[in-house]
C-alpha cells in the first residue's frame, strides 16, 4: 500500500470513529441540534423565556413548524447537490488523469528520447 | 479593479461604516429572531465589503481562470455537503461543521464568504436553520471569521514549512472551531449576563458549543485534509494556476 492509501484509510477511520462512537457511548443522550441548546441557554443567561422576534419565513407561510420529515428531505437534497458536484468534479479529473494524461505525456516522451 | 468594481468595493466599505457607526452597543448559526434588529443590521454590514470583495475575486476567477471554475463549485459544493451533515458529539447533542476551509485555502477569504453564504441562505429559506434575519451574524462566523484564520494558519504554515497535509488539517479545524466562538461571542454580546456582564455569558455560551463542537473540528480537519489530497493528486494544473494567480485574486 502506498504512503497516501495508507494516510486516506486511517482518517476515514477516525472519521467513522469519531461520529459513531458518542452514538454507543452515551445512550440515553437526546442528540438534539446543539443551536437549539443555544436558545435554552439564551434563557438561561438573560433569566428570561425569550421570544424570538422573527420566526422564520419558510414557517410563516406553511403556518407551523416544518415537519421533521420534510426537514430531512430538504436535509437530503443540500448533502445530495454537493455529493453530486464533488463527484462529479473528482470524476472528471480523475479520468483526465487516466485518459487524458496519455496523449498530453506522448509528445513529450519523445522529445525527450533523442 | 476596474472603475465598476472599484465604485462597488468603495460603496459596500461605505454602507457598511454607516450601518455601523450608529450602534454604541452593538452583538454558529445563531436562530432566527434571537438576535436584536441591530445586531442583525450590523453583523451584515460588517460582512457587505467581504462578500463585494468575493463576488469580484469570483468574476475574475470566471473570466481569467476559467479552468478552476470547477475547482470553485467543488468547494461549495464541499460546503453543502459538510454543512448538511449533523453529527452526534460526545456531550450527547448534534452540531454540524462549516467545510468553508477548503474555499479558503484554495481561493482566499473574499470568494468563500459568497460560497457559504449561499449555503446559508439556502438553510435558511428551506430548513429554517439559522435564518434571514441573523444572516449577516452567521455569515461573519462561518463564512469570514472561520476562513480568515484557517486562511491565515495555512499561509503561516506554509512559510514554517509544516508539512502540507498536517498544515490543512490543521488550519481548516481550527477554522472550524473559531467559528463557534464567533457565535458564542456574538450571542455574549447581544445577551451579556446579568451578573458577570458579557465575559461570564461567553464562557456560558462557549461551554455548550466548544465541546460539541472539538471532535467535529477534527473531522472537518481530516475532511478538508482527504479532498486537497484527491485534488494534489488529480487537478495540479488547476492548483498551479491558482497559485500563480493569487494578486489577481485579491488574496
Amino acid at each position: 500500500m502506498s504512503r497516501n492509501t495508507k494516510i486516506v484509510l486511517v482518517s476515514l477511520l477516525a472519521v467513522i470513529l469519531l461520529a459513531l462512537v458518542p452514538l454507543f457511548v452515551l445512550k440515553d443522550a437526546e442528540f438534539g441540534g446543539s443551536d437549539d441548546a443555544g436558545s435554552v441557554k439564551v434563557e438561561e443567561v438573560t433569566g428570561e423565556e425569550y421570544e424570538p422576534w422573527f420566526t422564520p419565513v419558510l414557517e410563516q407561510i406553511i403556518g407551523g413548524e416544518l415537519p421533521g420529515e420534510v426537514e430531512s428531505l430538504f436535509f437530503c437534497i443540500q448533502t445530495g447537490l454537493g455529493v453530486g458536484v464533488l463527484a462529479y468534479g473528482f470524476g472528471y479529473l480523475v479520468a483526465r488523469k487516466k485518459y487524458g494524461g496519455m496523449q498530453q505525456d506522448k509528445p513529450s516522451d519523445k522529445e525527450e528520447k533523442p | 479593479m476596474t472603475t465598476v468594481e472599484k465604485k462597488i468595493m468603495s460603496f459596500s466599505i461605505v454602507a457598511g461604516l454607516v450601518f455601523c457607526v450608529p450602534q454604541t452597543a452593538s452583538a454558529m448559526h445563531i436562530m432566527e429572531g434571537y438576535l436584536p434588529p441591530a445586531f442583525c443590521i450590523g453583523w451584515g454590514a460588517i460582512c457587505l465589503p467581504f462578500l463585494a470583495a468575493g463576488v469580484i475575486a469570483i468574476r475574475r476567477l470566471v473570466q481569467q481562470h476559467r479552468k478552476s471554475i470547477l475547482l470553485l463549485a467543488m468547494a461549495g459544493a464541499f460546503v453543502f455537503v459538510i454543512s448538511s451533515l449533523k453529527i452526534p458529539s460526545v456531550t450527547g447533542s448534534c452540531s454540524h461543521m462549516t467545510g468553508t476551509g477548503l474555499g479558503a485555502i484554495l481561493f482566499g477569504v473574499p470568494a468563500t464568504s459568497v460560497l457559504g453564504l449561499i449555503v446559508l441562505v439556502f438553510q435558511a429559506l428551506l430548513l429554517a436553520h439559522g435564518g434571514l434575519t441573523t444572516l449577516g451574524a452567521n455569515t461573519f462566523s462561518m463564512a469570514i471569521a472561520g476562513p480568515l484564520l484557517t486562511w491565515g494558519l495555512y499561509q503561516a504554515g506554509k512559510k514554517l514549512r509544516l508539512p502540507k497535509l498536517l498544515n490543512v488539517f490543521l488550519a481548516a479545524m481550527l477554522g472550524d472551531l473559531l467559528t463557534y466562538c464567533v457565535t458564542s461571542v456574538q450571542l455574549a454580546l447581544a445577551y451579556p449576563s446579568a451578573e458577570g456582564g458579557v465575559w461570564a455569558s461567553m464562557v456560558e455560551f462557549l461551554a455548550v458549543f466548544a465541546p460539541t463542537q472539538l471532535p467535529l473540528a477534527i473531522i472537518e480537519g481530516i475532511l478538508t485534509m482527504l479532498v486537497m489530497m484527491g485534488l494534489e493528486t488529480y487537478a495540479k494544473t488547476e492548483l498551479h494556476e491558482l497559485r500563480s494567480a493569487k494578486g489577481g485574486l485579491f488574496k
